[in-house]
């Protein structure tokens, strides 16, 4: 049992094709990663590593950079590096929860909507058009003001905001495979539609499905923020960066590190996600082809 | 030809008319029916039958939520608005005090925004690869993957704070002079035309790129042509129709924008007024100011849709 074991170690590991992947990307594409590394990180371990929040007593308010406080402090002095690193919990987290229910959902609905007859395509594709017709923006508006705000609201709200763009996306790529030869041959042999959707369509789209979840994560990451801005996303006492903006906004007046660490917060994850998307070879390759 | 384009034109206007139906039953479910019972929530969960029914009278709450759509489409269509329950005041009067102040900020920003990202856009499509076209692109995509608070927040940073050109925040009521009226307008229209004229210079090189790649232009060049003759005379024409589309979707940014900038700039706008509107569940007057942002927005798609369709032969026949 042990020399299976061993042997098998011994056997030349194909290399998988993420790290191909991976080996083309530009500098700036590992600069992009490593900053969504960094935010994914500081969400997930962040707080438990940093215990310096609180009101400190004798702390200033709006105080500047110093070696005990990082970034500052707060408008009520709560140390202005801990706020962040919290607030990316928020921003990073609700927004790749609202991503992947976005994209996870309209994807789905596309495969169905690609392997199944006409009525339920069409069916599908106009009831989800209709969405669009609202502007984001509003479409969060209106349901803040129908049912609160809260942090599954958020994500619901934000899920079906970016929800047909994905389907949109993906049935234009599964129309496209479905009428492949493979497929008619698997349906030929009698495969059901979920068998179709799921093992035949999807693991073709799946690549690029995963770019544009990065970009409707960057859309998403900006609805929140804005809302949040606007003070009617992430409630008090929790924060994320959009919040964070609003309620040090009174810093701004003398450009105090408080207002612009979780403005500069929100820059860097969305730029960095952008680059790494524009790094994807098969983004790449797709732009080269098309100029 | 003529007759075809006519009845393409009123099929995109009553796909668009369709829309706004479906888009009056999304924003009445949202705000009248999910949420439960507003008389309810009004009086809390200690209030006796009697007052409920009362309250459930007032509100014209005891009829079916079909009954009420329709009774509340039909007085949007006359004009009747509804009365906003914060203030008690028409919300047609709220409307109508404000949206001057709104069209205002929009007009100006479209009279900045286009030109510049117009030029910007063809000359970094001509100039394609230069350090021109690479420092505007980046710009571009710079300030189209921030938050447009964070593009208001480094205006009033840069001058404001550090230049103190402007003044941070802009009041419309106590404008004297032209001075003062560029001084008000300043930051809003600075801002809106950043993040409007991102996207629109974005879109605008895209299109002029793709008619200088097409065959035609190269037999252009072989002719002899100069390049300014090329990009005046043969490219640009033949790109008005994209552009055109260009400009209006880029315009229907200006909504989403106008939301984040009319509130930091406290610029009494119609967009300030529905983000008091949802901070207070004032639902008249959120349901006015959302069917309104999507009429504005259907329209400019449309036009959008109608310019591409005019503009290519091809699509006319679809």
């Amino acid at each position: 049992m042990a020399s299976i074991t061993t042997s098998a170690t011994f056997a030349p590991t194909p290399r998988s094709p993420w790290l191909t992947r991976l080996s083309h990307f530009g500098a700036s594409g590992w600069t992009g990663l490593a900053i969504v590394a960094f935010w994914a990180l500081a969400a997930i371990f962040g707080p438990a590593l940093l215990s310096r929040t609180g009101t400190a007593a004798g702390t200033a308010v709006f105080a500047p950079i110093s070696a005990a406080h990082w970034l500052g402090t707060d408008y009520l002095g709560r140390d202005m590096l801990a706020r962040v690193i919290e607030g990316a919990r928020y921003t990073v987290g609700v927004a790749f929860v609202a991503t992947l229910l976005a994209s996870g959902t309209g994807t789905l609905l596309a495969l169905l909507a690609a392997a199944s007859n006409r009525w339920i395509d069409g069916g599908l594709s106009r009831t989800l058009d209709t969405l669009t017709a609202i502007p984001s923006k509003m479409f969060a508006l209106l349901m803040v003001a129908g049912f609160g705000s809260s942090v599954p609201m958020l994500v619901t709200t934000a899920a079906i905001i970016y929800m047909p763009g994905a389907y949109r996306f993906a049935r234009a790529l599964a129309v496209n495979i479905n009428a492949l030869d493979y497929v008619i041959v698997a349906r030929t042999r009698g495969e059901g539609t979920p068998y179709v959707m799921l093992h035949e369509i999807l693991p073709n789209i799946a690549g690029p499905m995963l770019a544009d979840l990065g970009l409707r994560f960057v859309y998403v990451v900006l609805l929140l923020a804005g809302l949040s801005f606007l003070g009617l996303g992430v409630q008090p006492p929790a924060a994320d960066w959009g919040s964070l903006v609003r309620e040090n906004i009174g810093a701004l007046a003398d450009a105090g590190a408080s207002v612009i660490a979780p403005s500069f917060a929100i820059a860097s994850l969305t730029i960095a996600v952008n680059l790494v998307i524009d790094n994807l070879p098969g983004r790449a390759a797709r732009e080269r082809g098309a100029r | 030809m003529n007759r075809l384009i006519l009845r393409l034109l009123a099929q995109r206007i009553a796909l668009a008319l369709l829309s706004l139906l479906a888009v009056s039953v999304i924003v009445f479910a949202i705000t009248a029916v999910l949420p439960g019972d507003a008389a309810q929530e009004q009086l809390g969960q200690e209030a006796t039958p009697e007052a409920l029914a009362a309250l459930r009278a007032q509100m014209g709450l005891d009829v079916p939520a079909p009954q009420r759509y329709v009774r509340w489409l039909g007085g949007l269509v006359r004009g009747d608005l509804g009365v906003s329950s914060a203030t008690q005041t028409p919300v047609a009067d709220l409307i109508g005090s404000r949206l001057p102040n709104s069209l205002l900020l929009a007009a100006v920003t479209a009279l900045f925004a286009v030109p510049l990202a117009l030029a910007h856009g063809v000359a970094s499509a001509v100039w394609r690869g230069s350090w021109f076209d690479r420092a505007a692109s980046s710009a571009a995509v710079a300030l189209v993957s921030v938050p447009e608070f964070l593009v208001a927040t480094l205006a009033v940073l840069i001058f404001a704070v550090h230049l103190h050109w402007l003044p941070a925040l802009s009041y419309v009521s106590d404008i004297e002079s032209i001075g003062q009226l560029f001084q008000a307008f300043a930051m809003p229209v600075l801002t809106l035309t950043c993040v409007v004229g991102a996207q629109m210079m974005r879109m605008s090189r895209a299109a002029v790129i793709d008619q200088l790649e097409a065959p035609y232009i190269e037999m252009v060049r072989l002719k002899g042509a100069s390049p300014l003759r090329t990009v005046l005379a043969h490219a640009l024409p033949n790109a008005v129709g994209p552009i055109a589309n260009a400009i209006a979707l880029s315009l229907s940014y200006l909504l989403g924008g106008v939301i984040i900038v009319e509130t930091i700039f406290n610029y009494p706008g119609i967009a300030k007024l529905m983000v008091d509107g949802v901070a207070q569940r004032d639902m008249p007057l959120v349901q006015a100011c959302a069917m309104l942002f999507c009429a504005a927005y259907l329209i400019l798609v449309t036009t959008a849709d109608v310019c591409g369709i005019v503009a290519n032969p091809r699509l006319r026949h679809r």
